[in-house]
């Protein structure tokens, strides 16, 4: 399989000077064509500055830094601002949470889409309609010429975010960022939208970074699953192998206190505390407050990731010991 | 077991300005029935737009009644009126999605709840006293938490603050409008464990509102289930989340995303609903 996004040792930085503190730390993500992984995580785990910072789009007081952050064979950190601003939109597109907000309220959809066309084909405007009326038919909109001369407050969520989908995909990137796309989506609509994601993803062979809080998400459309807290990854490797056979006590809390519509458990096997504080923490394991596990070397040093079983990662001093020691 | 909530053919319609003189009337509920018992928790599940809010706030007093009943603990509830809403507020208390938004920031948790305190139950000062720091008790709050202002707690202790508030002055219903949904999964799981353990110790009725067909399954007794306006189907929770009569209740437990289930297994139901966008 061809690696079409390759980041290693990402780290994100905010704060003045004098109190610097990292966002995110050691953090690599590696997309291969027609895959989707999920960054799975909750508050203040750092999944979307690391989506941010693959498209060096951090918002200003951070910093990012990686030793490796290569598109294809384009080393991306050593672009300059200028070029990388032709590889956004074209090459790498993101999505977001709330498609009201990343729309124009006083230009058509049909505008919009093709937005990135005119930028970085130059593509005419005649051109433009025909081209906007078939990108919303692939992505499911009914009767595209009509629906393209309406402005989004016309349209529902979820058409919104088929419109938003439509526009990434409209210069056929290589990769599609998507953070929380479904968040904001009804669960029925929730499950068009992830199923739309899936479908262009294997007819197009894009390689797909999904943000998101729900492990149920991720668990219904990632082909891998990295799991954030704290600024880094603590888990990672194929989605069954992690959700059948999770290594780290922070993934197997976060499964436990998923609420399952098929069977009642109460009480909720819940983690205790809560992940907001995790900022304040600047060394150990940033889980070993909450963790039932925690030794003390927890507290002192972070754990490396370590292979558990084939591709399939996790950073635990408990239940996942570097191999012959340290 | 005694009811404390009895609604009789619910109708709420939203007047809609449509032009400089005309107005058109939006039906957001039609003739919804629905009873809690003491104890009992009922949960209203539906999407967006279903009218499940709606419910909640015309019991309330939010939203305007245009046919039906609401009776709480039988005494029958006035349509209109502040009589009305002194009748509501000693009996029913809700619990909103946004605890930053339902809290006054400029006001620490102990103003937060003496309010209700003073101006509900007119209690004396030292009397308050002790109320308070039983329900910083009752929710997993410390005494530390009372100088506290909203910005300074993290957002399950937020919602535990809004929910000592909803309980303090002893409420027989207490509404709970997606009390979980803007909260991190691991404390979800914490605040649903204290609802439930609430319910036990002060015999609470919770009117449960979510779109989370999981955490209905944790907490509800009932569960009702609104699409467009209309109670489509009532049950017991279990009966209707395993074996659901309605279409569209079915249409929505096939699109929950679930852990178990692999990406190939979303299902034909699911893509059918699309006709609905």
């Amino acid at each position: 399989m061809a690696v079409m996004l390759d980041a290693r040792g990402l780290r994100v930085e905010v704060g003045p000077a004098h109190a610097r503190r990292d966002v995110v730390r050691d953090v690599s993500v590696l997309l291969y064509r027609g895959e989707i992984v999920a960054l799975v995580g909750e508050t203040g785990s750092g999944k979307t500055m690391t989506a941010l910072s693959l498209l060096r789009l951090l918002p200003q007081g951070a910093r990012g830094e990686a030793k490796t952050l290569r598109l294809g064979d384009v080393d991306i950190a050593a672009l300059s601002e200028a070029d990388m601003g032709h590889i956004r939109g074209s090459r790498i597109s993101m999505i977001f949470q709330d498609p009201l907000a990343a729309l124009n309220p006083v230009r058509t959809v049909g505008f919009q889409i093709v937005e990135p066309l005119r930028a970085h084909r130059r593509m005419k405007a005649g051109d433009t309609k025909k081209r906007a009326a078939a990108l919303l038919a692939q992505v499911g909109i009914p009767d595209p010429a009509y629906n393209a001369k309406r402005y989004p407050h016309e349209l529902s969520g979820g058409m919104r975010q088929r419109v938003l989908i439509a526009a990434a995909l409209a210069c056929d990137p290589e990769i599609l960022l998507a953070d929380e796309p479904t968040t904001a989506l009804d669960v029925t609509i929730q499950a068009q939208i992830l199923r739309l994601i899936r479908a262009e993803t294997e007819r197009r062979g894009l390689a797909v970074l999904l943000v998101t809080h729900d492990l149920a998400v991720a668990s219904t459309i990632a082909d891998r699953i990295q799991v954030m807290y704290g600024g880094t990854i603590v888990e990672r490797g194929k989605t069954r192998d992690v959700l059948r056979e999770p290594n780290h006590p922070y993934t197997k809390g976060l499964l436990d206190s998923v609420p399952t519509v098929r069977r009642k458990l109460t009480p909720l096997r819940a983690i205790p505390g809560s992940p907001e504080g995790v900022a304040a923490i600047r060394q150990g394991c940033r889980f070993a407050p909450r963790c039932a596990y925690a030794i003390d070397r927890c507290v002192v040093e972070e754990p490396p990731l370590v292979e558990v079983a084939p591709d399939h990662e996790s950073r635990c001093w408990v239940f996942a010991p570097p191999k012959g020691g340290t | 077991m005694s009811d404390v909530l009895t609604i009789r053919g619910l109708t709420v319609d939203y007047p809609v300005r449509s032009g400089l003189l005309t107005s058109r009337k939006h039906r957001a509920v039609t003739d919804v029935d629905l009873t809690i018992s003491a104890g009992q928790t009922v949960a209203l599940v539906g999407e967006s737009g279903s009218g499940k809010t709606s419910v909640a706030r015309a019991i309330v007093g939010l939203a305007p009644i245009s046919a039906g009943s609401i009776a709480l603990s039988d005494q029958l509830l006035d349509r209109r009126g502040s009589r009305r809403l002194r009748q509501i507020r000693r009996t029913v208390q809700m619990v909103f999605q946004q605890p930053g938004g339902s809290l006054d920031p400029r006001m620490s948790v102990a103003d937060t709840l003496e309010e209700p305190l003073h101006y509900l139950m007119h209690l004396n000062s030292r009397a308050i006293r002790a109320r308070v720091s039983e329900l910083l008790g009752l929710v997993g709050l410390g005494q530390q938490h009372l100088t506290r202002r909203p910005r300074e707690l993290s957002g399950g202790q937020r919602q535990r603050v809004a929910i000592a508030r909803a309980i303090a002055i002893s409420p027989s219903l207490v509404i709970c409008d997606e009390p979980t949904s803007s909260l991190d999964v691991s404390v979800q799981a914490q605040i649903i464990n204290l609802l439930s353990r609430l319910q036990q110790e002060l015999h609470l009725a919770y009117l449960f509102i979510s779109h989370d067909l999981g955490v209905v399954r944790q907490i509800a007794d009932v569960t009702a289930v609104m699409h467009l306006g209309r109670i489509v189907e009532t049950g017991p929770t279990e009966r209707v989340l395993d074996a659901p009569r309605d279409d569209y209740t079915r249409a929505l437990l096939s699109a929950v995303p679930s852990i178990e289930r692999e990406a190939s297994a979303m299902t034909d139901t699911a893509k059918s609903i699309s006709a609905g966008e």
